[in-house]
């Protein structure tokens, strides 16, 4: 195939993908539309007015980017695992696997329509915060660069869950025992500068920690971590997803008799 | 005239050990309609899958239009059309979605997608469906579905794997019709059914597989002309005694006025007629028990 017409299956990949997370709406959109704002009602406005300060702001200011990346992380994820998934239980990854395109056209393809979604549900996460706080984002660059880069790390993460997933219960283990717990973990809600220690040390173990606390110095200014180490993890994890999804669509590995 | 598809010592070990391939040669020439018949088993969807690269070969070659697919596998990939025995589409997407996106995987324009979509859509009377989602549509529309998808790139190579396996009778004649119309027009097809009936009417050339090896490959009349033996069944206008038998013949009394009668190759059913009449047996229709095929599929299974 010429460039022009891999250029034209990836972007039938893409705007399939989007049109699907479009057209389920109440499935992909809404949910998380409500639950962040639950979360800031309760945690930010009920609960955060009685917590006073931290690192600097107000509670509900503080946990407001936090949120906003858990909600980019988990639906980057949940949509390429769901509808890589979703072609493989019902047989039509063939129409892709027999077709011509290059393994990266149909790789960024999926991958490009999970960063569509988790940008889109962020932004929908962002206009809500702004009914309970203002934002004065202080570093475009960091915000937007971590934001993209989580985003596409986490949607070939997906595709890697989607490859190797039998049932829809293996789609849902990821998110629910996995990403949930450790953005929860992350620094989402506090400063690690709370914990004692010992469990402040065990937090840095924790990626979600790098990748929500540079979001955070990209929207507040401040981080509880380096937010050059944020961004090597997070590229250096990028590419081992990449390098492990190009192997698996390259050898056919469960994909492939 | 060139090779369509060329398959060289095709080899296929599943995971579990299973030898679903042992090795098999097989040539479809460009233009053919050519039928792949075996048994459940016998390893013709392993065949397909290997040629379409939905599973890996463990030795052999597989060329298409001399494109090999182990060296230039996309180009061997555009030539080809796939219409599988089990659907494969997504149940919540349009009938056109399904069809344009198809398109689109080739690289084909928008424009020029659309403008095949619709092409394929009319002549598979799909049009008027075309924004059903394809969950809603009967066995046979799907079946359609997948042949007007497998077309929209315009192959040189059509794959058909058991195309018409659970569609009526009206239904199967008229995509029948449609296969033979886009053979004529230079599309090569390759068709494996059931219905042997389906193979004897369409195809010139045949190839038998069983238990992963060629047990025949050759044309379509040479096939039949090995055909030694007949069985026609007649209808009496009486019950026929319980002592009915013919000189010379294998007959078989199936019913009170049902008798079977097998014929060898250049064998007269005069005799028949007039063994029949001597014993006051009134004959009033004859057809064959089975389609000729048929016959022949089951006697060169029995022997391999």
């Amino acid at each position: 195939m010429t460039t022009r017409e891999q250029w034209i299956a990836f972007i039938t990949i893409v705007r399939k993908e989007i049109r699907r997370f479009l057209r389920i709406w109440m499935q992909t959109l809404l949910p998380p539309a409500i639950t962040m704002s639950l979360y800031f009602i309760i945690f930010g406005a009920l609960i955060g007015s009685r917590i006073g300060e931290m690192g600097g702001f107000t509670y509900m200011e503080f946990v407001v980017p936090g949120l906003i990346m858990m909600s980019v992380i988990t639906n980057a994820y949940s949509n390429v695992v769901s509808s890589f998934f979703g072609a493989k239980f019902q047989r039509f990854v063939e129409e892709i696997l027999v077709s011509p395109m290059s393994n990266n056209t149909v790789l960024w393809g999926y991958v490009l329509g999970g960063v569509a979604r988790g940008l889109l549900v962020g932004l929908i996460v962002t206009l809500l915060s702004l009914f309970f706080t203002r934002l004065h984002i202080q570093h475009i660059g960091v915000t937007v660069g971590i934001v993209l880069m989580t985003s596409i790390m986490f949607s070939l993460a997906g595709f890697i869950n989607a490859v190797y997933a039998n049932n829809f219960d293996d789609v849902s283990i990821v998110p629910v025992f996995v990403l949930t717990p450790l953005t929860y973990l992350g620094g989402v809600f506090y400063s690690i500068d709370l914990l004692p220690e010992f469990w402040a040390d065990v937090s840095r173990l924790n990626p979600m920690l790098y990748i929500v606390n540079a979001f955070r110095y990209g929207v507040l200014g401040v981080s509880d971590v380096n937010v050059g180490t944020a961004f090597l993890m997070v590229g250096v994890f990028t590419l081992l997803a990449y390098g492990y999804c190009m192997y698996l669509l390259n050898t056919g590995k469960r994909l492939r008799q | 005239m060139s090779k369509a598809l060329e398959i060289r010592g095709l080899r296929k070990v599943y995971d579990n050990g299973f030898e679903a391939l042992k090795g098999i040669d097989l040539c479809v020439e460009e233009g053919d309609f050519f039928a792949l018949l075996g048994p459940n088993g016998a390893g013709k969807s392993t065949t397909i899958g290997i040629i379409c690269s939905l599973v890996k070969k463990t030795a052999g070659s597989v060329s298409v239009f001399g494109h090999s697919i182990d060296s230039e596998l996309a180009l061997a990939k555009k030539e080809i059309g796939i219409v599988p025995q089990e659907f494969n589409f997504s149940n919540f997407e349009s009938v056109w979605d399904i069809v344009v996106n198809q398109a689109g995987y080739y690289g084909l324009t928008r424009e020029l997608a659309e403008q095949r979509a619709e092409t394929y859509l009319r002549q598979l009377d799909l049009w008027e469906k075309r924004n059903t989602a394809s969950r809603m549509l009967s066995g046979g529309m799907k079946r359609r579905l997948m042949i007007a998808r497998a077309l929209v790139h315009e192959p040189r190579l059509l794959i058909l794997d058991e195309p018409t396996a659970g569609v009526d009778i009206e239904l199967r004649r008229s995509m029948w019709a449609f296969l033979k119309e886009i053979n004529q027009r230079g599309t090569t097809i390759i068709l494996t059914t059931h219905y042997l009936e389906e193979a004897e009417s369409l195809c010139r050339n045949i190839a038998i597989i069983d238990s992963g090896e060629i047990a025949e490959n050759t044309a379509m009349k040479t096939l039949l002309k090995q055909l030694h033996r007949e069985t026609f069944v007649l209808d009496t206008k009486e019950p026929l005694p319980d002592t009915i038998s013919i000189a010379g013949f294998e007959t078989h009394k199936t019913d009170e006025q049902m008798l079977e009668v097998a014929l060898e190759k250049g064998g007269s059913l005069n005799a028949v007629f007039a063994a029949l009449s001597e014993q006051g047996v009134e004959v009033t229709s004859m057809r064959n028990k089975a389609n000729r095929l048929e016959e022949l599929f089951v006697s060169l299974l029995a022997k391999s």
